[in-house]
């Protein structure tokens, strides 16, 4: 096989041998079982929660795990504002970085407490390694394990049971940080410390060129960033330049590696709900549903970046590498379209290569998978996307079948109905809305004031695209499509760090991540009240292929019908002009 | 939602300790191990110079091969593209004109030889590397500039060529490692 | 009655009332119930003010004609959906009033009662003015004017006017055969009849209620799809009034009409349109059936049902077990035994007494020697003694002082071994044998002396097995309730095809076995008659009461099942499902169309400023008008192309839920997404000859 597809073979294929295994440990975790990292752990959480005076067996109906999830949330906020709007004065700043304005801050500081990551700074200039290490990459940590345990609520409440006793929710918290995130991270960093990403403290170092110029290198403790930027499916770089960054990436295998990472645990997290619930062949429907709609969506995007620019072949050059602009020579255009697929599939956002500059059909899937969101998704809150999808699947099949509406058990009716309705809908309006004011401003050429000034100090809106007509859409289209999947991407020409993009991108991350959360586990929450109903002949069931086509088809179709107009107004638009 | 406050307030100063603290000081004392400590791996040259291996350098002098254009000009104190659409107007005649001065250097060449990656600026805007194919189109240029043996070049490139790792990837070409190489080549001749 | 089952579906006069209805109901107060179509109206209301503004001189929204032709196809639309509901309606209407008419018009003779004594004073009066505690007398050949219950008499009744059944039934004070309705006539004898009901509050009253618009209430699956729906209404809402500012970036503007085009054909107008067409329907068919029932959840519920408790007799086996066979004991000649099992049957009444008879008697004549005659033993029975449940034994005492019994084979055995008495051992071998082959078998004693043992046999109906077969198929279980001892029941459960039974059944076991099964998350079912079963029937999640059963039966249960036919339940469950795939599969159908109407009105609305998109008109429509209005019109005729199916129901056919959903995702599903592409480019072909 040819040696770069061979490359994202093996990507795949590793991911999914080590990600069974996780997910049977994680579901032991989960489930509070004996494992062998009780031993380090044990100790360790024990002190936390003595010094925190939490009582880690207390068990929590939905309604306390979400009261909790807020209010620990919000505790977080405040603490990110504070480093980003201080990190001037604070330690750990060999750079002597300034101050982030409070609009480009509250963009940060919510983009990473929402697991977005969604970056209106460059990592080099913007932020302190304080900054870096106690505000964001705390908040990749932890907002990785709010999402895992907020999942591990409603594989709780799936179990075929009633109860409203759904486990201590600091308790599922710090054990995904601790036992799960972990561990996989320090053995992320590890590989990488010998394959050239930096871990140090130094600041920018400046070298002469051969031919004599002066250059500049940043550096920094970049190796343990990168590790729990992907295995948390966080995405945000340490560099602007994010996994294209030779530092943060440096080659072949540090890019197997960050892939593996980033897709590891959703994977994972599919099959913990599998082990957990002991319902393992519904969780390889789930997973084989999302592994389809994965495919469809990176199989044409490696195509047509390996095919290449059609204007670029018109000039008469050759095209062996395809498709290269914003594309690193060491990754290949194979591996980097499949990097900007499952990046946007799980809602990672971190990149190998500039997504502007990717052809209209690959920019048209990564819009796609953000837009479906829940083929894999991101850590724990993939599994809660793809749980709404499965609740509307359910019902709409229950009644193909003649039978009221059930899923393991228990009977779907209007008020779950109504929370999920609610979800499906919230992302297409986010996404919609977002676009459309902006293409509004831009279609008028609003003269901006304080919200939006470019580089040259022009207030009018259509300057902050970086591109006509079509792709200028896409961008837009993009910036908060990726916001409300809380993805963290970007078409990167648009011109994002200014009051207008900041404020509105930080609020549709909120309402994107929150709502998304809640709606699952008080759907979960209330299923799990419930009176378990045993499966007869005339219950639909749901580990079957068919049931598995139907949420397929249920995803597409309302992704389709919600986002075809604007679809083809940008990309679908772009590439038949081009073809 | 009140008397949950001090619980999680604790749990945040524990965490922020453990994980920005505990965490990050064992990945650095790993470092420890690791080559050159952890700063990124330098590459000794001439003088005393050191280069850094994993950045890509600016080579626009015709003596040297040259690395692909870069939106931030090679300048390591920030990185990015040039996050140009496909299609766009600018971008393209942009392209043009690369290929245009690529040719005015390289005038012996076929324009049909020219890699696409030669002519397009990398995501980073710090690829240390370019395509074979965009380094043997240089070939001519460089024995003709450096008035050395084109064989003597060819060799030198297919020697850089760093073949898929553990097969798998691209093939691709060290563009600073090769130009060490191509000054020490010349000086030894 | 069962004759208008198969009549056509557009009667003349149904749709002539269907289609007043249809603009009666444009009215948006009751509109707003269907937030579907409440939309449509709203859009149909924005594009008459377009026509109206483009008369007033505006440029910039098109011709007249064309958007006037718009707002018509959207009133049609309106239409067509109100046409679905009304038709409906007007059919169930139709069935109950029929069932209504006899008895509104039948004069009642109301007994007049002064003060506590009954006298036989009669006044007549319409049915209508009965009230409730009322009492009237019906004679030979009278109309029965309303629901009531017999406090005196015996009479032979008439049904066929409610069951279409024309054998006579026999009714009669106290017992479960107690129960008479309004429209039945009395064919002998003459009965006092005490009313149940109010005037306008009988099942009947009830369920037109349901047909009719007013009182129906949607069931909660019903709010959960209208949920689903508005959510589905709200998305194109949202797409819609964004595409303007996409449009403005895009420079091309786009009219008022296209916006609301686009929007009408992407919302689910097909099920929305239909919904309650559906639900009114379902109620339609179980009327259809015979079936009375309380509520429209009711009938969904059925299609969720888990379990069915069936009683044996009737339902299962034809009526009541005969004698098939004489087992003397040893040491008792044939004969003798034979003889003694007449006698002690002579007087019995029961039907299983009737038939050791009849056997007897057969058996004796062919065999010559014993010419007996049956007064001949009724001169010798001095008396009767009738079965008691404590006893579980029957007899006589004969005049000659001899004691003749007969019962099962344990109360016997106590009886025999009691008097010292040896119980053979070849007796309790007949004995197993019988019940071993689903008999019942009665131990005769004469004196405490064991004689032989009589062979009942059940019979059981052609055909149930292949019944319980499609029930279990649909995932029901079958329960079989009756009073035979275990063995005996279990043969019976076996060959019949039953998942269970309850042997030895008394009414509580009943209720206990529904507690079992509805707290291990099961919803059950039950039929029943009498006043025993009342609470029975209230528990279970369906419970079907005999119209013959009592009041109190009838008002229990949330079904009343006018041909006091047992395995109605099995349409029932029928109807419930089909109810249920209706509306998920025209959902469904509703949600594919909108693929290919993007595929029309998408590309006419950018065709203009983005030639490039001319590439995903893939159907090659004619112009951006013709494919929009094509795209329109098929939106609203497939409404009424889709009337019976709402109507008649999706066909059920229990094949497993998998391949069930298999099936409907094909059919309504890729079907969904492929007539519309059909549809939309034959009605452009049409258009195009008028442009």
């Amino acid at each position: 096989m040819e040696p770069q597809i061979l490359g994202v073979v093996v990507m795949f294929i590793a991911t999914l041998l080590l990600a069974v295994p996780l997910g049977k440990y994680i579901a032991k975790v989960y489930a509070g079982q004996h494992i062998w990292t009780d031993r380090i752990f044990s100790p360790i959480e024990k002190l936390f929660f003595r010094i925190s005076r939490i009582d880690p067996t207390k068990e929590m109906n939905w309604k306390q795990h979400l009261t909790v999830l807020l209010t620990i949330n919000l505790i977080w906020f405040f603490w990110a504002m504070f480093c980003l709007l201080n990190q001037g004065w604070l330690p750990m700043n060999p750079d002597h970085n300034q101050n982030m304005t409070s609009d480009l801050a509250w963009n940060t500081a919510i983009s990473f407490l929402v697991n977005c990551n969604l970056q209106d700074y460059s990592g080099e200039t913007g932020v302190s390694y304080f900054t870096q290490i106690y505000g964001l990459m705390f908040l990749q940590f932890v907002s990785a394990g709010t999402g895992m345990a907020a999942a591990a609520v409603v594989f709780n409440a799936l179990r075929d049971r009633t109860t409203e006793q759904l486990g201590n929710f600091y308790n599922y918290f710090l054990k995904s940080c601790t036992r799960i995130l972990l561990p996989v991270c320090i053995l992320v960093a590890a590989i990488h410390l010998f394959e050239g990403t930096p871990m140090t403290f130094k600041g920018m170092d400046t070298v002469t060129t051969m031919q004599g110029d002066t250059m500049h290198v940043s550096r920094g403790p970049v190796a343990a960033f990168v590790a729990i930027k992907h295995v948390g499916t966080n995405g945000g770089g340490f560099y602007g330049a994010n996994s294209a960054h030779p530092l943060e990436n440096p080659n072949y295998l540090s890019n197997i590696v960050q892939m593996v990472a980033q897709i590891l645990i959703p994977f994972a997290m599919v099959f913990a709900f599998g082990f957990y619930t002991n319902k393992k062949r519904l969780a390889w429907v789930f997973w084989s549903v999302m592994t389809i709609g994965f495919l469809i969506l990176v199989v044409p995007a490696i195509y047509t970046e390996v095919q290449g620019n059609p204007n670029i072949a018109h000039m008469g050059i050759s095209q062996p590498g395809g498709n290269m602009e914003g594309k690193e020579v060491r990754f290949g255009a194979t591996a980097s379209a499949f990097w900007s697929i499952a990046t946007t599939v799980i809602s990672t956002g971190s990149v190998n290569g500039m997504h502007d500059s990717f052809m209209p059909v690959s920019g048209m899937n990564m819009l796609l998978g953000m837009m479906i969101n829940s083929f894999y998704g991101g850590v724990g809150v993939g599994f809660l996307n793809f749980f709404i999808y499965v609740i509307l699947a359910v019902f709409i099949g229950g009644l193909m079948v003649g039978r009221t509406p059930e899923f393991l058990g228990k009977k779907i009716e209007a008020k779950e109905m109504k929370i999920a309705m609610i979800i499906a809908l919230f992302h297409p309006f986010l996404i919609l809305v977002g676009t459309a004011v902006a293409s509004y401003l831009t279609a008028h050429d609003t003269n901006m004031g304080w919200w939006f000034a470019d580089a040259a100090g022009k207030h009018n809106a259509s300057g902050w695209l970086n591109n006509p007509s079509y792709h200028g859409f896409s961008e837009m289209l993009y910036q908060y499509t990726s916001c409300s999947a809380n993805n963290g991407s970007g078409f990167e020409g648009l011109a994002d760090n200014n009051p207008f993009w900041n404020i509105s991108a930080g609020i549709v991350l909120l309402f994107s991540r929150f709502l998304p959360i809640i709606g699952p586990v008080a759907i979960a929450g209330i299923l799990a009240q419930k009176k378990f109903i045993p499966v007869s002949s005339g219950t639909l069931k749901t580990d079957t292929g068919t049931f598995g086509m139907l949420v397929f088809a249920v995803k597409v179709i309302i992704a389709a019908l919600a986002f075809f107009p604007a679809l083809a107004l940008g990309p679908i638009a772009e590439w038949l002009k081009m073809h | 939602m009140k008397k949950e406050i001090i619980p999680s307030l604790l749990l945040t100063i524990v965490c922020i300790l453990f994980f920005s603290g505990v965490y990050p000081a064992l990945i650095w004392g790993i470092a420890q191990l690791a080559p050159n400590k952890g700063e990124g791996f330098v590459i000794k040259g001439d003088n005393g110079k050191y280069y850094y291996e994993n950045i890509g350098q600016k080579f626009t002098d015709d003596k040297y091969f040259w690395s692909r254009p870069s939106a931030v000009n090679y300048n390591a104190s920030g990185s990015g593209g040039s996050n140009k659409g496909p299609d766009n107007p600018d971008y393209l005649a942009q392209v043009q004109a690369t290929i245009d001065t690529f040719m005015k250097h390289n005038p012996d060449i076929n324009k049909a030889d020219i890699p696409s990656d030669m002519v397009t600026a990398s995501g980073s805007g710090l690829d240390p590397h370019i395509s074979v194919q965009g380094a043997e189109v240089q070939v001519a240029r460089i024995a003709k500039v450096r008035r050395i043996d084109k064989s003597v070049v060819e060799a030198l490139v297919k020697k850089h060529i760093d073949g898929p790792m553990y097969g798998l990837g691209p093939e691709r070409v060290n563009v600073l490692k090769l130009n060490i190489e191509l000054d020490q080549t010349t000086r030894r001749q | 009655m069962k004759a208008d089952n198969k009549e056509s579906l557009f009667k003349k006069d149904l749709v002539a009332e269907a289609i007043k209805q249809s603009f009666i109901k444009l009215n948006p107060k009751y509109q707003y119930r269907n937030p579907v179509m409440f939309t449509v109206e709203i859009g149909t209301m924005v594009m008459m003010f377009v026509c109206a503004w483009i008369l007033s001189g505006e440029h910039s929204q098109g011709s007249f004609a064309y958007n006037f032709i718009i707002f018509f196809i959207l009133l049609v639309t309106l239409l067509f959906a109100n046409f679905a509901e009304a038709l409906a309606e007007a059919r169930g209407k139709a069935q109950a009033a029929s069932l209504r008419k006899t008895r509104e018009e039948t004069p009642a003779k109301k007994l007049i009662v002064p003060g506590e004594i009954f006298t036989s004073e009669t006044q007549v009066v319409a049915s209508s003015q009965l009230v409730k505690g009322d009492l009237f007398i019906c004679e030979t050949g009278d109309i029965v004017p309303t629901d009531g219950e017999i406090v005196e008499g015996i009479a032979t009744i008439d049904e066929s006017a409610i069951t279409g059944e024309s054998a006579p039934v026999i009714r009669e004070a106290g017992g479960d055969k107690s129960s008479v309705t309004g429209g039945t006539k009395v064919l002998s004898d003459k009965i006092i009849v005490k009313v149940t009901t109010e005037p306008g509050e009988s099942f009947l009253d009830k369920m037109i209620a349901l047909v009719e618009g007013a009182s129906r209430q949607k069931t909660p699956n019903e709010i959960a799809l209208t949920i689903l729906l508005a959510g589905f209404t709200l998305v194109f809402i949202i797409v819609c009034i964004t595409l303007y500012p996409f449009a403005l970036y895009a420079k091309t503007p786009i009219p008022i009409s296209a916006y609301i085009s686009l929007f009408v054909c992407l919302i689910p107008t097909t099920i929305g349109g239909l919904l309650s067409a559906i639900g009114i329907s379902g109620m339609d068919r179980a009327l259809r059936a015979n079936v009375i029932a309380k509520s429209g959840k009711a009938v969904e519920t059925a299609g969720d049902l888990d379990v069915l408790l069936l009683d044996k007799t009737g339902t299962i086996t034809i009526g009541n077990r005969k004698a098939t066979n004489f087992y003397n004991a040893p040491g008792v000649a044939l004969n003798e035994f034979i003889h003694a099992a007449v006698l002690s049957s002579v007087s019995d009444t029961t039907p299983e007494g009737k038939s050791i008879v009849e056997l007897g008697n057969k058996m004796l004549s062919e065999n010559a020697v014993f010419g007996a005659k049956l007064d001949k033993y009724q001169s010798a029975v001095l008396q009767q003694i009738d079965f008691t449940a404590e006893t579980r034994s029957s007899g006589v005492n004969l005049a000659n002082g001899v004691m003749i019994r007969k019962g099962a084979s344990d109360a016997i055995k106590a009886m025999v071994q009691k008097a010292g008495n040896l119980f053979d051992l070849e007796v309790t071998e007949a004995v197993n044998k019988i019940a071993g082959n689903g008999g019942t078998p009665l131990v005769v004693i004469e004196n405490d002396r064991v004689l032989g043992v009589v062979e009942l046999q059940d019979i059981i109906k052609t055909g149930i097995q292949e019944r319980f077969e499609r029930l279990r198929k649909m995932g029901v279980k079958t329960v079989m309730v009756t009073g035979d001892n275990p063995l005996t029941a279990k043969y019976i459960a076996g060959k019949a095809g039953v998942d269970d039974y309850i042997a030895e059944a008394k009414p509580e076991d009943k209720m206990a076995y529904i507690r079992k099964e509805q707290a291990a998350g099961k919803l059950v079912a039950m039929m029943g008659d009498g006043t025993n079963d009342a609470p029975a029937l209230a528990q279970a999640d369906v419970g079907v009461a005999m119209n013959s059963g009592t009041a109190a039966a009838k008002e229990a249960g949330n079904m009343v099942d006018l041909d006091n036919d047992p395995t109605k339940l099995i349409e029932i469950v029928e109807i419930g499902k089909q109810l249920l795939m209706t509306r998920g599969t025209l959902t469904t159908f509703s949600i594919a169309n909108d693929v290919a109407k993007y595929f029309a009105i998408v590309p006419a609305l950018f065709i203009a400023s983005i030639p490039a998109l001319q590439r995903i008109n893939v159907m090659n429509l004619h112009s951006p008008a013709s494919a929009i209005l094509s795209a329109i019109i098929f939106n609203a005729i497939i409404i009424p192309l889709l009337i019976p199916l709402a109507l008649k129901g999706v066909a059920y056919k229990p094949i497993g839920a998998s391949a069930l959903l298999r099936r409907n995702l094909l059919v309504y599903g890729l079907g969904g997404i492929l007539v519309p592409f059909i549809g939309i480019k034959l009605i452009d072909m049409v258009v195009m000859l008028f442009m």
